[in-house]
């Protein structure tokens, strides 16, 4: 068991060494792995980012119940109970007269004209019953309930009033954000691939350089471990640093984009979003970003070693 | 119990078919027996180290070595093998980048053997080949002789029963010459069986040991405190 634990800790410190001294021959390796991994992390923060954009949308989407002055209080709570309970619903907000009035002055701080005329019409307003769909998809089992003829006898001509324009807009971001997943993950493939086959040529070249001490490694009796553990320790090197890399490069582009750009957002990608995200992930995305690079690198390095390192005689 | 067995064994090589490199040869060594094999170039000297160290595959015939029936050993257990078998070769396979200290250690390194041992170890393995006051140089510093007995330290410091050496005079000039096989000698006397090839004349004269003759892949004299004629 000590010999295994001294063994190991040999090959870790070769493989360093080994790295430190043939860093020019491993820069091709890093850099696309860099690349890669910088993709990888990439597709990860955007695809968050646009799953928060289309939450925020979809939050915002409801359906709107115009009541008739004749309609009581009562009345209109009744009703506001009655939809709560339909399938597909998920909050109900009623708003008497009054408290629609002042909603709309408050939306609408900005335009002075449209206030004033308002209030001094006598409160054109309808009370109002706010209606927040679970699921977009099915917002039609909401209308068919509202437009049955004796929830549509309380209801002023032209409602309910619906925010359909948005959902066609949340229907085409998730098409698009659906789309850009899928050309990051064979974008990823792509990248991970070729990563692989450059450290494939990495490993060969290394293992090219010290044939002779291999071959005496191997005529002292060294196992195939310890001969091949420090060119996947060299790996996992690249990996560790390519890991690290790609985070950096991902920080410093977010924050150059945001200041440079001094804006929140590039159309749908919300820096803002982004770059809190990025804070407050920073460990876990680090952390997965090493492991993958670890991934790429321990498993190519395996099969260079496995495909040059054979042990034979003949 | 013969530490080295060999039973009609017989190398061909597959691009050469007609060049039989050892033909059923049949050769027993006792323990702590100094044998010293002799032949032409291109007579099987190498080629029959090669087989004991599990270089190369007999085609035919029964290799046993140490106690160790290779038709029964698989190629995982081939560096355990290599490890009880020190190997001395003529180019002494020596690495340029580190010093005679570390080329030795490199031999306890590569099974485990803590740091602290190795320093208890090297320093009196470089003695018994009279190179302790050079355990700090590289090998492009040392002569000939130095560095094929660095080779010797590093064959010997993890103590094995055999030690085969492949010509190992056969880059020297005389004194560096003898003074290696002397060393040999000196292991020898400690306990380990020695198994030397060479094609150096005045060598095997002077020791007086078992020596024997390939001659076209073929034993065709074996005799004990023999000398040599070619």
């Amino acid at each position: 068991m000590k010999r295994r634990i001294i063994t190991l800790f040999r090959i870790i410190h070769t493989g360093t060494v080994n790295f430190i001294r043939n860093v020019s021959l491993a820069i091709a390796a890093i850099a696309v792995m860099v690349v890669t991994l910088t993709i990888v992390l990439f597709s990860l923060i955007t695809n968050a980012t646009f799953s928060n954009t289309i939450g925020q949308i979809t939050s915002k989407i409801d359906v709107s119940v115009f009541l008739k002055d004749s309609v009581t209080d009562a009345q209109a709570q009744t009703f506001a109970t009655n939809i709560r309970k339909q399938p597909n619903v998920s909050k109900v907000i009623y708003l008497n007269k009054q408290q629609a009035l002042q909603t709309y002055i408050n939306e609408n701080q900005g335009n002075q004209d449209l206030i004033t005329a308002a209030s001094e019409t006598g409160n054109p307003i309808p009370a109002t019953i706010e209606v927040f769909p679970s699921n977009l998809n099915d917002i039609n089992t909401i209308k068919n309930y509202l437009v049955e003829p004796g929830n549509d006898a309380l209801q002023i001509s032209g409602s309910p009033s619906y925010n359909g324009n948005k959902k066609v807009a949340i229907d085409n971001i998730t098409h698009a954000t659906d789309v850009l997943r899928k050309i990051g993950i064979i974008t990823i493939a792509v990248f991970a691939v070729i990563c692989a086959l450059i450290i494939f040529n990495t490993i060969q070249m290394a293992i090219f350089n010290r044939r002779e001490e291999i071959t005496i490694m191997r005529l002292l009796g060294a196992s195939t471990g310890y001969i091949r553990g420090p060119f996947i320790v060299e790996s996992i090197i690249y990996g560790v640093l390519s890991g690290i890399v790609s985070v950096l490069i991902i920080n410093s582009a977010f924050l150059a984009a945001s200041g440079a750009l001094q804006a929140s957002s590039l159309g749908l990608l919300d820096i803002n979003y982004a770059n809190q995200f990025f804070d407050s992930h920073f460990w876990e995305l680090l952390t997965l970003q090493v492991a993958i690079g670890i991934i790429i690198g321990t498993v190519s390095s395996v099969i260079a070693t496995r495909r040059y390192l054979k042990f034979k005689t003949n | 119990m013969s530490m080295i067995l060999l039973d009609r064994v017989t190398k061909k090589y597959p691009r050469s078919e007609e060049q039989t490199a050892l033909d059923r040869i049949s050769l027993q060594v006792d323990p702590k027996e100094f044998v010293i094999v002799i032949g032409q170039s291109g007579a099987g000297k190498t080629t029959l180290l090669k087989l004991l160290t599990r270089e190369e595959r007999p085609t035919s015939g029964k290799i046993i070595v140490g106690g160790v029936d290779y038709d029964k050993l698989k190629d995982k257990d081939i560096p355990l093998l290599r490890r009880k078998i020190g190997v001395v070769f003529q180019d002494f396979k020596l690495l340029p980048n580190k010093t005679v200290f570390e080329n030795v250690a490199y031999a306890l390194e590569i099974v485990g053997i803590s740091n602290r041992e190795i320093k208890h170890t090297v320093p009196k393995v470089l003695n018994i080949v009279n190179l302790k006051d050079k355990a700090n140089a590289y090998p492009r510093q040392l002569s000939g002789g130095e560095r094929q007995r660095v080779a010797i330290a590093r064959a010997i410091v993890r103590q094995p029963r055999i030690l085969v050496a492949d010509e190992p005079t056969g880059n020297l000039d005389p004194k560096h010459a003898w003074d290696v096989i002397k060393v040999l000698e000196k292991i020898n006397r400690y306990g380990t069986t020695v198994l030397l090839t060479t094609h150096n004349q005045d060598i095997v004269n002077k020791l007086k040991r078992r020596v024997v003759i390939i001659k076209d892949g073929k034993v065709v004299s074996d005799k004990a405190n023999s000398g040599y004629k070619s």
